[in-house]
């Protein structure tokens, strides 16, 4: 037996032993015999006492998963956490605001002492500082609130139960029931979204679910829909139910870009991407306690650091391209103002204008930083000493003819376009398909432009009649 | 940003871990989902993490580090799974890892009050090494279901060390961190009680073992590889292939196209 | 009563012994991998909300499967 056998030799031989014995048959005999084991020894090992506890997780599911309860009972959850989040952000976010723009002008006082000229202070100042100024007080407090409310639902163990009571819905859709976790997942990060994708066995349904991830409105793009909602439809009511009508908007129009998740989904796998879904398991585990403590001090600390770093590494740049672009001259023309000139008629069909839209194209680095750079651009044209706090940017835009109508289109289409470059990315490096990457923008892009669009002239012919 | 690392090849993320420092034990967690791995992982590296820029743990392997005694431990939390057997992507990530990273040591957390399904995940990772130890965890909840477990025999029917721990509490986790470093140092050697098939299984077995143990030079276990082969477990074959430079013949790569399983 | 027949077909509250699964590939592998083994025991825990899926009681854990997928599982009802 000293003869060493090649690997070929090897795996035909086992390929003739499997063969004769019947792969299926190996395999199940190797299964069952596993679990049987597993069984005896627990059986030998574990003595379960008489006392018998009432059964509270098949209690608590009676609720959280029944006809009446179950998917009011997942609605309310999320009104609820991003009530929290838009009531408790505001205060920290004004102090962070006072605090970053306060040393803003102890910066620009040392600058000027330093004798640097006008043209790297304003540099500096309006275009690196403030983005980043802006970035770290409006994109953390809802970040360090939102988090930990998500991460602790997830410790309890209520994101599976979302994935059970919605199943059905995807599997009409054709899509695979954990898609409702990388959609959640996507509520933080549509990178991470994607990536969580793998949980999904089948190809077929885990492009579905990467393609259809940019429908959930990740933490860069929620401080804008909270900060619109607030502004122009909190506006509306009295100062009690603000934060109350600010949520529900926010809700509201997160359904809608549910919504279009599951058309797209259910379209998509009735077009390119057909086939028959695939094996679907779910595991409900037990209900357990979270940790709040642990799940607070980690959240913050992650969030904090994401947000810090994200705004050193891709606000900090951006913003000062777009300062330079909106303070050099060409034959009397900024080149951003001749951008936007150039997008003002799709910016105005669509419901808003062309500043606007360049904003959502320059933001393509990090949905963060759209708002910031529709700030400087509106900032380029007309004076405003600062732009901390809500009242200030409400002041803003209404400046620069914004109306609910211009605020609901914004967020809409802040819901629906092309993806962040990382997530872009991602999706790359997750399909490794150029043709699947170029669909996940095309596809949301559309689906905004439309909505929007279509908004748009209902509205207008609502206000005629 | 954490991103790209999370996203890349697991080959290349094996790379990392040994270069990261090469004076530290490299040691596996894995279990079943909702194990309360997490919390052993969190419990055992404190705040000394990388993890995701996300929520949940679903797919990315975190990892983490800790000293015992002047030992430095890096720590992999592998995802959880019911089983080794591939047949999903979380089982082969973890798969692949238990058995080409070459951790020193193996943790496999163990829900205490559902024994007999994890214990499922245990008998299949004893059959790639021996370096394994069982953390049995959420022993709290086994009280309180008034669950009686015998430890000691548990161990001895798994040939394995088994560590009772209260995770959240904090309990056991300086016993878990001895076995470990034990296993780790080479003063403690679990010999593992492996299953037994049906006798065809069996014969096909020894003969396939024995024409594999030169072959596997030692990297791998040669009886859990012909297992792997007699079922006809397709991603095995592309393994070998790809971290021990096992050359393989060609139809084996049509057969695998054919049928359509990717890695 | 013994009586053999499909896990879909069974009412939450009920229990049943696996007797086989018709699945062939992938989708055995899958089954027999969450513990659908001949001789394991099952319990209907409940449907969801809207119907479809099901979940399961199987070896302790609580696992839910689509229609689709629990027609491929024969039982013994209990």
């Amino acid at each position: 037996m000293n003869t060493r056998f090649k690997p070929e030799q090897i795996l035909e031989r086992a390929d003739g032993i499997a063969a004769h014995l019947g792969r299926e048959n190996i395999r199940d005999s190797i299964v069952t015999a596993l679990y049987s084991r597993a069984e005896s020894i627990a059986a030998r090992v574990v003595k379960q006492g008489t006392a018998r506890q009432p059964d509270w997780d098949r209690k608590l599911d009676n609720i959280i998963t029944s006809k009446l309860l179950g998917y009011p009972l997942m609605l309310a959850l999320l009104g609820i956490i991003f009530w929290i989040t838009i009531s408790a952000a505001n205060i920290p976010s004004q102090l962070l605001a006072r605090l970053l723009f306060g040393l803003e002008d102890l910066l620009s006082a040392l600058l000027i002492t330093a004798g640097a000229p006008v043209w790297l202070h304003d540099l500096l100042l309006q275009g690196l500082y403030r983005t980043m100024a802006w970035v770290v007080s409006v994109m953390l407090p809802p970040m360090a609130i939102f988090f930990p409310l998500f991460t602790l639902l997830e410790d309890l163990g209520y994101l599976p139960r979302v994935a059970f009571n919605l199943d059905n819905l995807f599997k009409k859709a054709g899509a695979h029931g954990k898609q409702a976790l990388t959609m959640c997942m996507g509520f933080g990060c549509n990178a991470a979204g994607v990536i969580s994708c793998r949980i999904v066995d089948s190809p077929r349904e885990r492009l579905i679910a990467i393609l259809t991830n940019n429908f959930s409105p990740c933490n860069g793009r929620f401080p804008t829909l909270i900060a619109l909602a607030t502004i122009f439809m909190g506006g509306l009511v009295t100062s009690a139910y603000r934060s109350l009508t600010a949520a529900t908007v926010v809700v509201g129009t997160i359904l809608l870009s549910i919504a279009m998740m599951f058309f797209t989904s259910w379209l998509l796998s009735r077009t390119i991407l057909k086939g028959v879904p695939s094996l679907f398991t779910l595991e409900l585990p037990p209900y357990r306690c979270p940790r709040v403590l642990q799940v607070l001090v980690r959240s913050l600390l992650d969030r904090t650091i994401f947000v810090l770093a994200r705004a050193v590494i891709v606000a900090a740049p951006a913003g000062i391209i777009i300062w330079i672009l909106a303070n050099i001259e060409f034959n009397n023309l900024k080149p951003l103002n001749f951008l936007a000139g150039w997008l003002q008629p799709l910016g105005m069909a669509i419901g808003m204008d062309g500043y606007i839209l360049l904003a959502f194209i320059l933001g393509l680095p990090a949905n963060e930083i759209v708002l910031p750079i529709l700030l400087m651009c509106y900032l380029s044209t007309c004076t405003l000493t600062e732009a901390g706090s809500l009242a200030d940017l409400s002041t803003l835009l209404i400046q620069n003819g914004w109306t609910w109508l211009t605020a609901f289109c914004v967020m809409l289409f802040s819901l629906m376009h092309w993806p962040c470059g990382t997530t872009l990315l991602t999706i790359f490096k997750e399909t490794r398909s150029l043709k699947w990457t170029l669909l996940a923008a095309v596809i949301p892009t559309i689906c905004g432009v439309a909505v929007c669009f279509l908004f748009k002239q209902i509205a207008a012919l609502l206000e005629v009649i | 940003m954490g991103l790209t690392r999370a996203s890349s090849g697991l080959n290349a993320l094996r790379e990392s871990f040994i270069s990261l420092n090469a004076s530290s034990f490299l040691i596996a967690l894995a279990g079943n989902p909702n194990c309360g791995k997490s919390t052993v992982f969190n419990a055992l590296t404190g705040l000394k993490q990388h993890t995701g820029n996300w929520p949940g743990k679903t797919v990315t392997l975190a990892r983490g580090r800790y000293s015992y005694r002047g030992l430095d431990f890096t720590l992999v939390d592998l995802p959880g799974t019911y089983s080794l057997l591939a047949s999903s992507v979380e089982e082969q990530i973890a798969r692949q890892f238990i058995c080409f990273a070459h951790p020193d040591v193996v943790i496999v957390v163990v829900d205490a009050t559902c024994l007999e399904r994890n214990l499922n995940l245990v008998l299949q990772v004893l059959e790639t090494t021996p370096r394994v130890v069982v953390c049995l965890n959420l022993m709290d909840e086994a009280r309180r279901k008034k669950m009686l477990i015998d430890v000691p025999l548990l161990s001895q029917e798994l040939g394995l060390p088994v560590v009772p721990t209260v995770a959240r509490d904090g309990e056991g986790l300086e016993k878990l961190k001895e076995i470990v470093a034990a296993i780790a140092a080479g003063i403690l050697h679990p010999a593992p009680k492996t299953v037994r098939y049906n006798q065809a299984v069996e014969a096909a077995v020894i003969t396939l073992e024995k024409q594999l143990q030169p072959l596997l030079n030692g990297h791998l276990n040669a009886r859990w590889v012909a297992l792997r082969l007699l079922e006809g477990e397709l991603s095995i074959r592309q393994e070998l292939e790809q971290h021990l430079g096992l050359a393989l013949p060609q139809n084996v790569i049509q057969l695998k196209t054919k049928k359509g399983v990717s890695a | 009563m013994q009586m053999v027949t499909y896990l879909n077909c069974l009412a939450p509250g009920s229990s049943a012994e696996v007797v086989g699964l018709q699945a062939t590939g992938f989708t055995r592998r899958r089954l027999l991998d969450i513990g659908l083994v001949p001789g394991t025991r099952v319990e209907v825990i409940r449907h969801s909300p809207s119907g479809d899926p099901t979940a399961y009681k199987i070896r302790g854990a609580i696992i839910a499967l689509r229609r689709e997928d629990s027609m491929q599982v024969l039982v013994l009802k209990l």
